[in-house]
């Protein structure tokens, strides 16, 4: 730069000088409302600074003022991308200070459509990572699944995305038999030809590999450092998945593979989601052929509510209804956090409760926020184009993000 | 343990350790919840976390969470939550601090605290030394206040709503069409912390409370104001009344 200025003055020539450029708030491959302040000389990304908050609701203030049932669905509203995985942190942290006991059926549909959940994140990352890079059919296949699988969430709980399924004690409502056994064709047949067919276009495409290849390379320590999680960690080459070490759940049940990158770059991390989404077909086959018949929720009645045929009969059944959709239950002074492996990392819940019906703290970990707090030090050097595979490959959600 | 949260074993002798890698910088160490929580001195926190980080293995900075807690003297606490890879183990280390003493910031240790430090600052108005990007980060350009502190309110003190005639985004007071409506639902017998009325002389309240009017007895008849007596004498003064009136009119 200081040579240019130098040899400068000649034919009225223009001195080129570093120039920052705005990114978003409203921009289609910000993933949301990101807006990225980035420094450039020429293409080159010296320096690039996010802003975030622009979505935030104050989820956490908001979940000060209500009981810990009425909190529940604020959590499908952070990643809504991958909802029930959001829930699923929460309500084993409610349980973890309750120390109360889930039927196994109830984990076994937990881990089953927590997995469920991963690929849908999945599936819809990496159709936006690819097309962030510029290929437009795979994502119109995979949008495929992510449909089909919002008709599952539909079927299971009533709604397509903000499901408010998972519950302290369990699940709200048992699922259909004919639901697990159109689940389970699913998984054998239309999923892994929908998947397989679309990424048998990007894995070894020319292209897609040189916008990705040696991209924004990460070694753990830096990985360590950041506080990266899930795929992003795993991509550095770090085997640390919580469903492996810290089982909840039926996870310890389970047999799957943690998929590592070698290199770090983009690739790397696109091809550990790429797996990820194997193995959790994997895990789901596992959960439909050993889930157990029985109760979907805990008989705590002084946690978990009745069902409404059985007030139509019993005046306790009743009084506990009311009491507990009113008042809701109180959860014993003390503080967890507890954190799962939600499909972007690790989600956790740092539970404060003073033994009131309300939780005096939740403060949630989002995994974005150090995912893209260290786009920084990853883009500098990097192509303003690498920018949006990079941004593609961090997996970010802005209502979890800025909640 | 009958719960079904992500299983965390302590390895045997962490808190020992814990203990003695820190040594006077310690101010309490205890395990509830199956967790360990690690309270030390503010001042010392760097030490102690390169201690934590190198010595006893926690290598990851999860996540830094405030609380607040107004009926204590030093009103906010910082919470960071460490993660080791290798052990498999999660810690929780604890400090206290208020509005102007200013917690040393462990950036220097990992470079991910900077946001996290930026968070408990916006929201709790919290200062970390040695930060050097101490912005706000989740609200707005040019916010006022510490939405998490439990003094401000749920509704906060600004909205904003774009304005066809100035062709721009106008801050206003908050004007709610109806007030935010903050029940009470909880059991008047377990949990309320008000006295209800004729409870005020039991329990540990006794006698704390004003003691209740003494009810009026009636012992004979005549106290009872009935009887010929008093029948004379409501005779009279309704009798006396009117002329009264009527004399002066």
């Amino acid at each position: 730069m200081s040579m240019q200025q130098d040899l400068a003055p000649t034919n009225g020539d223009d001195v080129i000088q570093n120039y920052t450029i705005n990114f978003g708030p409203q921009h289609p491959a910000a993933h949301g409302v990101l807006r990225l302040v980035m420094e450039l000389d020429g293409e080159i990304v010296e320096r690039l600074d996010p802003h975030i908050g622009l979505l935030h609701r104050g989820t956490e203030k908001l979940i000060e003022y209500k009981t810990y049932l009425q909190a529940l669905p604020y959590f499908d509203r952070l990643d809504y991308a991958s909802p029930m995985a959001m829930e699923h942190s929460y309500v084993l942290a409610v349980e973890k200070l309750l120390d109360l006991e889930v039927p196994l059926r109830a984990q076994y549909l937990r881990v089953l459509f927590a997995e469920l959940t991963r690929i849908k994140n999945h599936t819809l990352n990496i159709a936006h990572h690819i097309i962030d890079v510029g290929a437009m059919t795979p994502p119109l296949w995979l949008y495929e699944i992510r449909e089909d699988i919002m008709g599952f969430y539909e079927r299971a709980s009533g709604a397509r995305m903000h499901a408010a399924w998972f519950r302290p004690g369990g699940v709200h409502q048992d699922v259909p038999l004919k639901l697990l056994t159109d689940i389970a064709e699913w998984l054998d047949d239309r999923m892994p030809r929908l998947f397989e067919d679309a990424m048998s276009l990007v894995v070894d495409n020319r292209i897609f590999k040189q916008r990705n290849v040696d991209i924004a390379i990460v070694s753990k320590e830096d990985a360590i450092k950041w506080g990266f999680s899930g795929p992003m960690i795993r991509g550095a080459g770090i085997p640390w998945d919580i469903r492996k070490s810290q089982p909840y759940d039926v996870y310890d049940r389970m047999e799957f593979d943690i998929p590592v990158g070698t290199r770090g770059d983009c690739y790397d991390r696109f091809m550990v989601r790429v797996e990820e989404v194997r193995q959790s077909v994997r895990i789901m086959k596992q959960c439909l052929q050993q889930m157990p018949e029985g109760p979907v929720c805990s008989d705590d009645r002084k946690v978990v509510p009745p069902k409404r045929a059985e007030m139509k009969q019993s005046m306790e059944a009743l009084i506990h209804h009311f009491k507990l959709y009113t008042e809701g239950f109180k959860v014993p002074a003390g503080s967890v956090y507890v954190a799962t492996e939600s499909p972007k990392g690790e989600f956790g819940v740092y539970l404060v409760a003073d033994g009131s019906n309300k939780p005096y703290r939740c403060k949630i970990r989002p995994t974005a926020f150090s995912h893209l707090q260290a786009m920084d030090f990853m883009t500098r050097g990097h192509m303003l184009a690498d920018t949006t595979a990079i941004l593609g490959a961090l997996d970010i959600v802005f209502g979890e993000c800025d909640r | 343990m009958t719960h079904s949260a992500p299983l965390v074993t302590t390895p045997v002798g962490t808190i020992e350790a814990i203990s003695k890698a820190l040594g006077k910088h310690l101010v309490s160490i205890e395990e509830a919840n199956n967790e360990i929580a690690v309270h030390i001195h503010r001042d010392a926190l760097v030490e102690c976390m390169i201690k934590l980080r190198d010595e006893c293995a926690y290598q990851q900075l999860m996540e830094i969470a405030g609380v607040d807690w107004p009926d204590r003297d030093p009103r906010f606490e910082v919470v960071y939550c460490l993660l080791s890879l290798t052990k498999n183990h999660r810690i929780r280390v604890h400090l206290v601090t208020n509005e102007d003493h200013p917690v040393p910031s462990v950036t220097g240790i990992w470079p991910v605290a900077g946001w996290l430090e930026r968070e408990v600052f916006d929201m709790y108005g919290v200062l970390f030394s040695g930060n050097t990007d101490l912005r706000r980060i989740l609200t707005d350009y040019g916010f006022a206040g510490h939405p998490q502190r439990k003094d401000f309110p749920l509704s906060g003190y600004v909205e904003l709503r774009y304005s066809e005639e100035e062709k721009r985004v106008k801050y206003e007071p908050v004007q709610l069409a109806q007030d935010f409506r903050n029940f009470d639902f909880l059991s008047p017998w377990e949990g309320a912390d008000y006295i209800l009325p004729g409870d005020e002389n039991t329990g540990e309240d006794a006698g704390k409370a004003a003691p209740p009017p003494t009810p009026k007895t009636t012992d004979t008849a005549t106290q009872t104001g009935a009887g010929k007596a008093a029948n004379k004498e409501a005779v009279k003064r309704s009798v006396r009344k009117p002329t009264a009136t009527g004399d002066k009119a």
